[in-house]
């Protein structure tokens, strides 16, 4: 049984990160070369921790499945990355930005490591800017910033739409950097498929190269993962297809505790589903509604084209449901909106699941050129994917699985609950609670791999240096590797008649239905059901081509449809016991008489984190949210 | 839509490919050219026979994972986009469509579609960084940057590495992708002080990984899908004689 001790230091808010890095132990330099660090991942999270961690001098291995660390899903992100610098004399400050999160997770988020995220913001700023990352600049050469959804001030810096293959790539050279250095040593074209635990401590991973097949044995004194989000379990999805769970998921399976599993952001504006084949909903980034308003036609099934429809027949349902934050409410907020309108009839395009965005009234009033300049990559990718040119007519979006706020259970150290396993970036629970805000992610993911991780992981390392470097070649790495390639023998055995992708595509409508933007006690008890039968009907009638021992998309596709099999079912189990709604967590028989979401802090305010149990269901513990300072309030956006 | 689809097929860096010719009903036109691909793929698995290996992941033109020659040409023939943002709107019924991996010496071919661009990283390694540490950095204000040149640094940087230039040039050069990157950092202070070394070190790299050399046909350019300039070329050019 697994015991949670969050760690959270004493003291006021704004003492508490300073006092842990005052207490914290330190490594000596000649300690450092002896201890070993495996990174699992190259995103905004893991890169930066890599480098950070070679640049110390530790020796570091770093793992990713692409060719290329630089390909790492984070390389698509779009609007812009949060810092609480005050640019823009708005009256921002660490603590506005704190409390932004806090309450757009909707308070149930751990304000400690909210504040100290808040806190460590403005050196990211500081580091990208200084290692070459171009963001947008004023005239007078300072840095510029855009306001994002829900919030008030103006504090995401950007690099027009594409801030996230920005700081990617600057996260990246500073990688390099070390890989030249010799202090971090990379493996791409590697998949992470089970950890390693020796003695209660986590001590290696093992991977399967993706070109020979070959199952590989790695060892470190610490591991961290670095391994994303999981929201590709709805199949169609915002993020990179091949993004996935199962590094996570098989942790989670050797020990380390899931926290809020079903706290999923759909993001309000993707482009919507075209047919069958489509393999990805491709965002269009939050920032567009700063200018762009939102609108559907009031009266149900009005089949003018958009611009013929005129002023006194669209219902601009954000700016009247919401009139403080109009189109800029938070994601969650957004996208039930869309949903609402969709759902009542009121939905447009072919298929009626989608709502305008139009740009109209900002280009009359800014000009062309000026909206060119901030968004022109999004409107040429809309057109490239629509055929349809939004400077002349509304662009078209609904909602799409975008962002997973459930991940790994940390403490304040970062710290999984298995000793020596850290986890960043999305691949933990511990900043966004319900909903993320924009732009916070990369602010996070950054964050914890730059600048708080180096101190936490010292912390632990240091009572490591006597402990020599971890032999491979035992009891435990055996097993592991034989677990891993006895999973690939049975995908393989199966030779049935559907593919991967089929049972994916199966599994996400299962998700989506049930576990997207709203859930109900009966459609999440059914849906345990159906995801049960579909896994059973996996591997029975799974057809994966090819050889274990060779370059194999197939067999990949199929372990990581495997694993998020299972991890549907935690999700709807997660779903099911709160039953509150909070952020992007809607359960219908929770909300106030105008249909907003309605938290029940006497009986939810926790973290709800699950403990794997082999066949019998998962242990649930909770980890209750303490807010010391600040009030919970509901949210209110209007 | 029905496709005649003639397709590289190779085992590995070491085996002799060739093409196979695949007939393909039922393609819709917006599609985009991967999720045709990957609905091949499905037709053939159902079939028992073996699926195309090819590489994708963002499918938004900004991982650079993608990328193939479609009927001679690096990401197909429209201008500015990557393959997976090539919509199956630009073939017609009953094309023959020809699909093959980067040629050139410095990608070796995998398998099928799939080449190896590591080549990039070590050019990128060479010297494609500014050296500051983790918690080194100024204040991000201290070091203001002229707009215009901020902007120019923007659209240099926006290289997704895909290695289209290369694939285009007949001297398999990678010039347009290693002038994206100096041109990012000539163009910032911040990149100044290590402007000289970078510069000889990436171009050394690049010599070693067996690129060619730029004869200024302009190729790369054409078939950029980020549209990265050739202008960038002539600032490397003048970085490099400033670096002796
Ligand atoms: C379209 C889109 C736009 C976004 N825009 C913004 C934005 O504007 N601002 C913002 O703050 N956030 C944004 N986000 C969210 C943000 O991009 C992500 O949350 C963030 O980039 C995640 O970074 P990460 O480092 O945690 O993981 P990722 O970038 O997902 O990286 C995961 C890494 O782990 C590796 N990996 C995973 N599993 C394994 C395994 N089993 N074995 C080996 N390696 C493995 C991968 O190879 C990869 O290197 C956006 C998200 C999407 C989808
Ligand atoms: S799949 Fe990422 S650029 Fe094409």
């Amino acid at each position: 049984m697994i015991t949670l001790d969050s760690k959270i230091p004493e003291g006021p808010l704004e003492e508490k990160w300073t006092r842990y890095k005052a207490n914290a132990k330190l490594v000596s330099p000649a300690n450092k070369k002896k201890l070993d660090i495996i990174v699992v991942g190259t995103g905004i999270s893991g890169a930066p921790a890599a480098s950070a961690l070679g640049e110390m001098g530790y020796n570091v291995k770093v793992f990713c499945y692409q060719d290329t660390p630089r390909r790492a899903h984070s390389v698509a992100a779009q609007g812009g990355i949060n810092a609480a610098k005050n640019y823009k004399n708005d009256g921002d400050s660490v603590y506005h930005l704190f409390y932004d999160v806090i309450k757009g997770g909707d308070f149930r988020a751990r304000e400690a490591n909210v504040y100290r995220i808040a806190e460590v913001s403005n050196q990211i700023i500081d580091h990208f800017t200084a290692i070459g990352v171009p963001f947008a600049r004023e005239y007078g050469g300072t840095l510029t910033t855009r306001s994002f959804g829900g919030v008030q001030v103006s504090r995401t810096f950007y690099s027009r739409g594409q801030t996230g293959q920005q700081v990617l790539l600057g996260a990246y050279s500073s990688l390099v950097r070390q890989i030249k250095e010799g202090t971090v040593t990379m493996y791409p074209r590697r998949e992470m498929l089970d950890l390693v635990v020796v003695d209660g401590k986590a001590r290696g991973i093992v991977v399967r190269n993706l070109i020979t097949g070959e199952i590989e044995r790695h060892s470190a004194h610490a591991v961290v993962l670095a391994t994303g989000g999981y929201g590709t379990i709805y199949y169609l999805s915002t993020l990179a297809v091949n993004s996935n769970a199962s590094a996570a998921w098989n942790a989670y399976k050797r020990g380390a505790a899931f926290a809020n599993p079903s706290f999923v952001q759909i993001h309000p504006s993707s482009v919507p589903q075209m047919n069958e084949f489509q393999s990805k909903l491709t965002l269009m980034s939050e920032s567009l509604r700063n200018d762009g308003r939102v609108w559907v036609p009031k009266t149900k099934g009005d089949s003018r084209p958009p611009n013929e429809i005129p002023e006194e027949d669209r219902d601009y349902y954000l700016e009247r449901r919401y009139p403080a934050f109009g189109n800029l409410v938070p994601r969650d907020v957004a996208s039930r909106a869309a949903k609402e309108r969709c759902d009542a009839g009121y939905g447009v395009g072919p298929t009626g699941l989608a709502v305008n965005l139009d740009f109209r009234d900002a280009i009359k009033k800014q000009g062309q050129k000026a909206i060119e300049e901030k968004y022109g990559n999004l409107f040429d990718m809309y057109k490239d994917i629509t055929g349809i040119d939004s400077y002349t007519e509304p662009m078209r979006i609904y909602p799409a699985g975008h962002y997973t706020m459930g991940g790994l259970w940390v403490n304040y150290d970062l710290m999984t609950t298995i000793p020596g396993l850290f986890a960043v970036g999305e691949s933990n629970f511990s900043d966004h609670g319900a909903n993320r805000l924009g732009a916070s992610s990369l602010m996070q993911g950054a964050g914890d791999g730059y600048f708080i991780l180096p101190y936490t992981i010292s912390n632990y390392l240091a009572s490591e240096i006597k402990t020599p470097r971890i032999n491979t070649d035992t009891a435990e790495f055996q097993e592991a590797e034989t677990r891993s390639a006895e999973k690939i023998k049975r995908l393989l055995s199966i030779r049935g008649k559907q593919t991967a992708t089929t049972f994916h595509k199966k599994l996400g409508k299962i998700m989506w239905d049930h576990c997207g933007m709203t859930r109900n006690e009966k459609g999440l008890t059914e849906a345990i059901g159906l995801i049960r039968e579909l896994r059973e009907e996996f591997w029975k009638d799974l057809n994966v081509p090819g050889r274990a021992d060779e370059l194999n998309q197939e067999l990949e596709k199929a372990g990581r449809v495997a694993d998020f099999l299972e991890l549907g079912e935690l999700m709807m189990t997660d779903a099911l016991n709160r039953r509150e709604s909070c952020g992007a967590h809607f359960r219908e028989e929770s909300q106030t008489p105008d249909h907003e979401a309605l938290r029940n802090d006497d009986e939810y305010a926790y973290v709800a984190v699950w403990e794997y149990n082999g066949d019998e269901p998962p242990v649930l513990h909770k980890e209750e949210l303490k807010f010391e300072f600040v009030e919970l309030k509901q949210r209110s956006y209007k | 839509m029905k496709l005649k689809l003639k397709i590289w097929k190779q085992g590995d860096a070491h085996s002799r490919g060739s093409f196979v010719t695949y007939d393909l009903d039922g393609v819709a036109p917006e599609m985009s050219f991967i999720e045709m691909l990957t609905y091949l793929n499905e037709t053939l698995i159902g079939k028992g026979e073996e699926p195309v290996t090819f590489e994708h992941d963002c499918h938004e033109g900004i991982c650079g994972s993608c990328g193939m020659y479609i009927n001679g040409y690096p990401h197909g023939p429209v201008k500015g986009l990557t393959t997976c943002l090539l919509s199956m709107r630009n073939f017609k019924d009953g094309e023959t469509i020809v699909i093959e991996p980067w040629r050139a010496k410095p990608f070796p071919v995998i398998k099928d579609l799939m080449v190896d661009r590591n080549a990039l990283d070590k050019i990128q390694q060479a010297g494609g960084f500014i050296s500051v540490t983790t918690g080194a950095a100024p204040e991000a204000n201290t070091i203001p940057v002229n707009k215009k040149n901020s902007d120019l640094a923007f659209d240099a940087s926006v290289c997704i590495g895909c290695g289209a230039c290369v694939a285009a040039c007949k001297n398999a050069s990678a010039m347009l992708f290693v002038s994206a990157k100096i041109s990012q950092y000539a163009l910032l202070p911040q990149g100044r002080p290590e402007g000289k070394e970078r510069v000889r070190a990436m171009i050394a790299e690049m010599d070693r990984q067996g690129f060619g050399s730029c004869s200024n046909t302009g190729a790369c350019e054409a078939q950029c899908p980020k549209q990265i300039k050739l202008f960038n070329i002539a600032r490397l050019n003048r970085e490099y004689y400033k670096a002796f």
